[in-house]
């Protein structure tokens, strides 16, 4: 047996939904016409009395009232002819969810497609300077991406800000889309690289974090923390705390703290760890959208020209391959 | 000399008096959430929070507040109208006490975060187990009622009823139906439903719809059979009318479940099947109203001055309203815009404020009174406001989601020149705060005037003293 939205309902259980629904249906109209053509003395009550004062009048049904109830059994006949309802037949419109469904996608391809698509032959830097696409782009962004990096695209606590020029994953063309055609994930193990940290330990390692980029941080603990730090840390987020961008590893020596700067939320991420996550868009949005967007998103402040990244890649590269490679493997 | 037999009045009056206070407290919290949706900062821990005080508040009006009401008044009316005494009282006292217990671990557990995620039907397997308890033994003493009477027809009030008991003993055995986690223990009930995927999307609305069709329908149209025309003083409008009526409303409402999963993974054909009978259902829903307004034609000078009948008789005109409503709701291009907005709420709300509340109401202020020994509430003035309150509440509440509903459908489905959205799905939530902000003064005016009746209500249980010496009535002999 296998139900399914095109309604292929086989054998026996579709005879059996046919024949209920239809004598149902019918049954109402056959019932409403024996109960009409009852006798009655209107005005007059059936002589029942309950409770010393309860009593029924013998009025007949009221006509209206039972010509509305004909016409609703008419039109549910009517629309089992017409549309699907008896089982497997699909009734002589030939309309399913389904069908509507794609007929309505098509036509709008058709339709606003060929607005979409005229930006693809442009690369995302021109596509950034052109008014037409901004706007079209930002109506897109307010739809798909508004929810998290929010209407600014300024961020909220744990979703990026996208103006800043400060990038978890890059910010050139390429790599934004990248990021939204792809998704990323990022993820940060409980206690990095040094899973038999204590408490005391976690800590002093957090006051070194802070102590990189300004923040407020107890000396002797950052003393004990620098120790630790390249051997729980270092292999993500480098031995100068820089991270990788090319890995998502985040920048620990910068103010953008994604998660927030208090020690207490630090404590908590390095204890149990991190997941963060971006939905991939291209499959749903096809190339034409994340085209757009990726132009909107670059254009908005941060964006940077792809041969202004280039230099940097080949340091990073060169600094731990092996983590390069494992961060790519995790990726896929 | 042989004592005369009485009528049992005693728990009767047990959940008259509770149908008010839990009305109190499930509309309360109706207005907290309502508030929570205007200032969310209102939503503090996670016991208090919208998503936990939803079901507590669903919970309360249906089973807490409109339970009561139905026991209140089912238990008088078979007892009335068939002339005898209740059968088994033993047991109806313990419905009472162990219904009790069910609404006291509903309100610990749903704040708790104890849920199946079965909307309605919320409530984890122990107390699942307890309601079918419950309901047996109400069917034991209502049906055991009908057995000993003393006249030979049965009043189509109590047709209604013996509906609703059956109905809600098979929707809450099939719904309810889930495998526990026996070793997350008794006191931290987890479970998993019966059923998977869009099967069981398909027997929670079937559920879920038979719920408003059965609990909150069937059963208070019995209650509108009783208090309509004993307080107009005027015989039914129709027999026949009621005839038809009934056996046309409990056979089309069972088909009218899949119209909630309207563009979903739920079949066509269900779903064709679900929106044809909920069309056809709009007959047999008006009966009950054409019946309920007609029975007054001939007296309607008494809707001048008696405050009761306006609570019936305008409880029938938001009945009548919202099962027009319904059908059209269940139209496939209808649905496609109302649906996942604010009018699947407002239109609740009519059925619930409009209908539900308000002939609960007009039956309670008719029982109080008979169950305390006074001919009338402490004061007519009172009831007279609590109507407006509870008529201005209910205009105020439905017709804000009219428009909110209405304006978020087509917020949502606007496009520009260029295909993309108009508006983001947060621009229609800031769009809806003026209309949430007029739902919650609404639901204030309602439970405002809830308060005034339970003022009303015990003063007069002061000034009155408990009746149970009730005269079981001969029965009339029918000519």
């Amino acid at each position: 047996m296998n139900f399914n939205n095109t309604g292929d309902l086989v054998g026996f259980w579709n005879l059996y939904v046919i024949i209920i629904v239809a004598v149902s249906i019918i049954g109402c109209a056959v019932f409403l016409w024996m109960q009409g053509s009852a006798k009655h003395k209107p005005g007059e009550v059936t002589g029942h009395v309950w409770d010393e004062t309860l009593e029924e009048y013998s009025n007949p049904l009221p006509s209206w009232w039972r010509w509305m109830f004909y016409i609703t059994v008419v039109f549910a006949l009517a629309y089992l002819a017409l549309y699907p309802g008896l089982g497997s037949n699909t009734g002589s419109f030939g309309w399913t969810m389904r069908g509507q469904y794609d007929a309505e996608m098509a036509a709008a391809e058709a339709q606003y497609g060929p607005k979409f698509n005229q930006f693809l032959k442009q690369d995302v830097m021109t596509v950034a300077a052109n008014q037409e696409a901004r706007d079209m782009g930002g109506r897109l962004f307010q739809t798909y991406c508004s929810q998290c990096h929010g209407g600014d695209a300024g961020g909220a606590p744990s979703f990026p800000n996208l103006k800043d020029g400060d990038w978890l994953w890059g910010g050139t063309p390429e790599q934004i889309k990248e990021t939204i055609t792809g998704g990323r994930m990022g993820i940060m193990t409980p206690k990095g690289t040094k899973p038999d940290m204590d408490a005391e330990q976690v800590r002093d390692v957090v006051h070194y974090v802070r102590s990189l980029s300004g923040l407020t941080a107890d000396s002797a603990r950052v003393q004990r923390g620098a120790e630790l730090f390249p051997q729980a840390c270092a292999a993500c987020h480098q031995v100068d705390g820089k991270g990788l961008q090319a890995a998502g590893y985040p920048n620990l020596t910068d103010k953008v703290w994604l998660h927030g700067s208090a020690e207490s939320k630090q404590i908590e991420i390095v204890t149990n760890g991190m997941q963060n996550q971006m939905p991939a868009f291209g499959e749903f949005l096809g190339e034409a959208k994340v085209h757009l967007l990726t132009a909107y998103v670059w254009g908005l402040g941060g964006g940077v020209k792809p041969e202004a990244a280039a230099p940097a890649e080949p340091a990073a590269a060169e600094a731990t391959p092996a983590t390069a490679e494992a961060a790519s493997a995790e990726q896929k | 000399m042989q004592s005369q037999a009485t009528y049992n009045y005693k728990v009767v009056r047990q959940f008259a008096v509770m149908t008010v206070i839990w009305g109190i407290v499930g509309m309360l919290v109706g207005v907290i959430i309502a508030a929570q949706l205007v200032w969310p900062e209102l939503s503090v821990m996670e016991y208090l929070s919208y998503g936990r005080l939803r079901p507590l508040h669903t919970n309360a009006v249906i089973f807490a507040f409109g339970g009561c009401a139905l026991f209140a008044t089912s238990f008088y009316v078979v007892q009335r109208t068939c002339h005898t005494s209740l059968f088994a009282p033993g047991l109806a006292s313990f419905i009472f006490w162990a219904w009790q217990l069910v609404i006291v671990l509903a309100a610990l557990s749903l704040p708790l975060g104890f849920t199946s995620g079965k909307e309605y039907a919320e409530l984890e397997w122990p107390i699942d187990l307890l309601i079918t308890v419950i309901w047996v033994a109400y069917a034991i003493v209502f049906f055991g009622t009908i057995g000993i009477r003393k006249t030979p027809h049965i009043y189509v009030a109590n047709w209604f009823y013996g509906a609703f008991i059956i109905a809600v003993a098979l929707l809450h055995i099939f719904n309810s139906a889930a495998i526990p986690v026996f070793e997350s223990g008794i006191l931290t009930p987890k479970s998993y439903s019966a059923y998977a995927g869009v099967q069981d999307a398909m027997i929670q609305w079937w559920y879920g719809h038979n719920a408003v069709g059965f609990f909150l329908t069937a059963a208070f149209l019995g209650m509108m059979y009783y208090f309509v025309p004993k307080q107009a003083g005027r015989p039914v409008y129709s027999y026949r009318l009621s005839v038809v009526h009934f056996w046309a409303l409990i056979f089309t409402y069972m088909w009218a479940g899949p119209h909630h999963l309207h563009y979903t993974a739920l079949p066509d054909w269900t779903q064709s099947v679900g929106m044809i009978f909920s069309l056809i259902l709009l007959a047999p829903s008006w009966g009950g109203m054409i019946n309920g307004i007609m029975t007054l034609s001939g007296a309607w000078h008494k809707l001048r001055d008696d405050p009761v009948l306006k609570f019936l008789i305008t409880s029938l005109s938001f009945y009548g309203m919202s099962t027009f409503e319904g059908p059209m709701m269940s139209i496939k291009t209808v649905n496609a815009l109302s649906h996942y907005t604010d009018w699947t709420v407002g239109h609740v709300h009519s059925g619930a404020l409009g209908w539900v509340g308000m002939v609960s109401i007009g039956s309670m202020y008719y029982l109080i009174p008979r169950l305390f020994g006074r001919p009338e509430m402490y004061s007519t003035r009172l009831i007279n406001i609590h109507f407006w309150l509870a008529t201005l509440g209910t205009v105020l509440y439905i017709a804000a989601l009219w428009i909110s509903g209405v304006m978020q459908g087509l917020m949502w489905r606007a496009t520009n020149a260029d295909g993309t959205l108009t508006y983001a799905f947060v621009e229609s939530v800031k769009a809806s705060y003026p209309f949430w902000t007029i739902r919650v003064v609404g639901g204030v005016l309602f439970l405002t005037g809830m308060i005034l009746m339970a003022y009303n209500m015990f003063k007069t249980i002061a000034s009155g003293k408990a009746v149970d010496d009730a005269p079981v009535l001969a029965p009339a002999h029918a000519h």
